[in-house]
């Protein structure tokens, strides 16, 4: 199958969904005549025109609420935030009215508007410009979180996120965007809220979500070799949770490590971790691990961050650390 | 009332800048002061873009070349009780005010040593015992802050002002907006300096803001004092900053102040497209004509000030500095991993004080 990168195949299902769908626009800092930040929607501006893809001033409130007023009126805006950190200039807009207008209407009115853009920490950009925080928007009943770990998902689930007649939060990674995967040429999509075993294992369950699923990975490879099997679960999406494919993994192996680059406290592991221990507390030979990105905000120099988001060699340690917990 | 009018880049405004009194009682050695500080901010940004491109330093870099006289000339102004604040693109501010090059190097290194001890980055340098309260990365989220300063000030009767610096960018952010209508009607004297250079990121202000006669114009929808000058000679720059200065002291009001400026470089080191959305021909013309340090050195040439010899000491000097800045950030350490979660909290840094019960941080 031909390889493409996680750029790539975002900007494929963007392509795909406005030739499709002539409601579906693309709208953003820069995402027109600079190609994007991140040269996501290199290219639409040539294709598509100005009227489907459209540059925005920097005016985050501003052009995210003008999304949601069109989507109220059955338009599918994708809105690109150029950073995740700056979707907190847009807060109020999508937190009181992207996720309640549904609700407070008593369902007379949807919203499906797609946000996306990347979040994360891991490219020295310092406290401002580093947050991961699918967390604010997931604790926020109304709004759909997606959060792909590779480019087959991103496409799959950005095609579905588009139709989606709810506000979805994309979150991409900025690291990703350069790395290719395999993904096939015919159409496919992915549905929201279905988990995915990325690799098969028997002595503990790795739960991750987004680049840290990457991480898990690297850090499974690397514990084979000692013979120690981990199973990784992607979550995909974060809300809706595919629970149930974590509790099966759990139900096999008895043991979870949560990996997720949001911090500790209040964090997407958090909920994982009460969620296992309520519905799965008798399968568990040891209490639950995480690693997540240690507790402070990000810090600028390049080895420290490294050392304060989840790493390889940090799920490797709480890995084996698990394993050597016996259960009484 | 300050003047609304806006300057052209004529003889006209600069031979009135240079009889005002403030540069006009200039001494030859203030005036050459003023040269070098703009060199060594054009030589470090050079030594930071080799840097950066050794990869020695990582993240963003926006780098403040073409725009010295804005930072160098209205910060030169300023009295011991006047504060001042900006945005991302803030190594030229960090000079002018004083800041050495060792501290800003080190932290565009991530070293220890460090202005912000390798914490802060290019975007996030602070000094505030030089009355400088930082480099921030989120555009326009500085705009309230120098709302805030100056309201401190007014608050405490300390005869100062606030000088809040943003890109002709961010005057479209609703913060902005927001923070301009208290300033007036509060009667705030802070001094809003929109750095014009035309562009944010690869969108030209002709495709970012409505109205574009003069971005300061807007002020007087919220009744306040605006002014657009064409800010490459520093002399204009420092002429319209203390009337302003003075304005604001003397009623307590706020102004919003237009420099037009112009970047040379992309809008950061990372910025592939930095010739795409602008001709080479616009670059080259405003180096060639407009450029701040060439344009001053001619001026003070012409008024028999300094010698083509001693504006080439001046230029080995601040180059050898820059080179001993990224020699001193090459050689200083990382900080501490320890050190990751210090600085958050005060109690947890000041343990013996802690005035709270319960647990300040939690591990995974
Ligand atoms: C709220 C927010 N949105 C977007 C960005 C990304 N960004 C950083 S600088 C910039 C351009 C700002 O241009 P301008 O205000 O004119 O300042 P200049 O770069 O010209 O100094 C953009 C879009 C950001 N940092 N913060």
């Amino acid at each position: 199958m031909r390889e493409i990168t996680y750029r790539e195949a975002i900007k494929e299902a963007l392509i795909e969904e406005l030739e499709r769908d002539d409601q579906v626009v693309i709208m953003g800092e820069e995402v027109a005549h600079y190609n994007g930040a991140y040269k996501v929607t290199e290219g639409l501006l040539d294709r598509f025109g100005d009227k489907r893809i459209v540059d925005t001033p920097i005016s985050e409130a501003g052009f995210i609420g003008l999304g949601i007023g069109a989507s109220m009126l059955g338009m599918r805006p994708v809105m690109e935030l150029m950073f995740w950190s700056f979707s907190y200039v847009a807060f109020d807009q999508i937190v009181n009215n992207a996720a309640m207008v549904r609700y407070m209407s008593g369902g007379l009115i949807n919203v499906p508007i797609v946000i996306r853009g990347p979040a994360n920490g891991g490219t020295n950009v310092g406290a401002t410009h580093s947050h991961t925080p699918e967390n604010f928007i997931a604790y926020t009943p109304g709004l759909k979180v997606v959060c792909p770990s590779n480019a087959y998902d991103a496409k799959g689930l950005m095609k579905m996120a588009i139709r989606d007649n709810d506000p979805v939060y994309v979150m991409e990674n900025t690291l990703l965007y350069g790395q290719t995967w395999e993904v096939p040429e015919e159409e496919y999509i992915i549905p929201l809220g279905k988990a995915d075993v990325k690799r098969e294992g028997s002595d503990l369950s790795i739960v991750a979500h987004g680049r840290s699923t990457i991480t898990a990975l690297e850090a499974a490879t690397k514990l084979a070799e000692d013979g120690i099997e981990a199973e990784v679960v992607d979550l995909r999406s974060i809300r809706p949770l595919d629970i149930d494919t974590v509790l099966e993994s759990v139900g096999k192996t008895n043991r979870v490590l949560l990996v997720d680059e949001n911090k500790p406290f209040c964090g997407v592991s958090s909920q994982i971790s009460h969620m296992i221990q309520l519905e799965a507390f008798d399968y568990l030979d040891a209490p639950i691990r995480r690693v997540t990105s240690i507790d402070s905000p990000a810090i600028y120099s390049d080895p420290l961050e490294k050392e304060q988001l989840p790493n390889p060699a940090r799920v490797d340690k709480a890995a084996r650390a698990l394993l050597e917990e016996v259960s009484v | 009332m300050a003047t609304k009018k806006t300057a052209r880049a004529s003889a006209g405004p600069v031979a009135k800048a240079a009889k005002a009194k403030i540069n006009s009682s200039l001494s030859d050695d203030a005036k050459i002061g003023l040269l070098e500080e703009m060199i060594r901010i054009r030589r470090f940004e050079e030594r930071s873009l080799r840097a950066y491109q050794q990869g020695k330093i990582g993240g963003f870099l926006h780098l403040y070349i073409g725009q010295e006289s804005v930072a160098v000339g209205s910060l030169s102004v300023l009295g011991e009780n006047d504060h001042f604040i900006t945005a991302y693109r803030d190594h030229g501010h960090a000079l002018a005010c004083g800041m050495t090059m060792n501290e800003c190097m080190a932290e565009l290194y991530g070293k220890v040593t460090g202005c912000s001890r390798g914490k802060g980055g290019s975007m996030h340098f602070f000094a505030p015992d030089k009355n400088y309260w930082g480099g921030h990365g989120i555009v326009a989220g500085q705009t309230p802050l120098g709302l805030g300063l100056a309201y401190a000030l007014k608050y405490n009767n300390i005869e100062g002002v606030a000088l809040c610096y943003l890109g002709d960018g961010a005057v479209n952010q609703g913060v902005f907006h927001e923070s301009l209508n208290l300033a007036a009607l509060w009667d705030i004297p802070v001094i809003y300096i929109i750095e014009n250079n035309g562009y944010s990121m690869g969108t030209s202000e002709a495709r970012s803001s409505k109205f574009t006669g003069s971005l300061a114009k807007r002020a007087e929808g919220y009744d306040m004092a605006w002014e657009s000058v064409v800010a490459n000679h520093i002399y204009v720059v420092r002429e319209a900053t203390d009337r302003h200065v003075r304005y604001a002291k003397e009623t307590s009001k706020p102004v919003l102040l237009e420099l037009k400026t112009y970047r040379y470089r992309g809008h950061s080191v990372a910025d592939a497209n930095s010739e795409k959305y602008r001709t080479k021909e616009e670059i080259q013309n405003y180096q060639d004509t407009m450029d701040p340090i060439n344009v001053f050195r001619k001026t003070l040439i012409d008024e028999g000030v300094i010698d083509e010899d001693r504006v080439k000491q001046i230029e080995k000097s601040a180059k050898d500095e820059a080179n001993a800045a990224a020699k001193f950030a090459d050689e200083s350490d990382f900080p501490s991993v320890d050190s990751i979660t210090e600085d958050v909290y005060w109690e947890t840094d000041n343990p013996d004080q802690r005035q709270s019960g319960g647990r300040m941080f939690f591990h995974s």
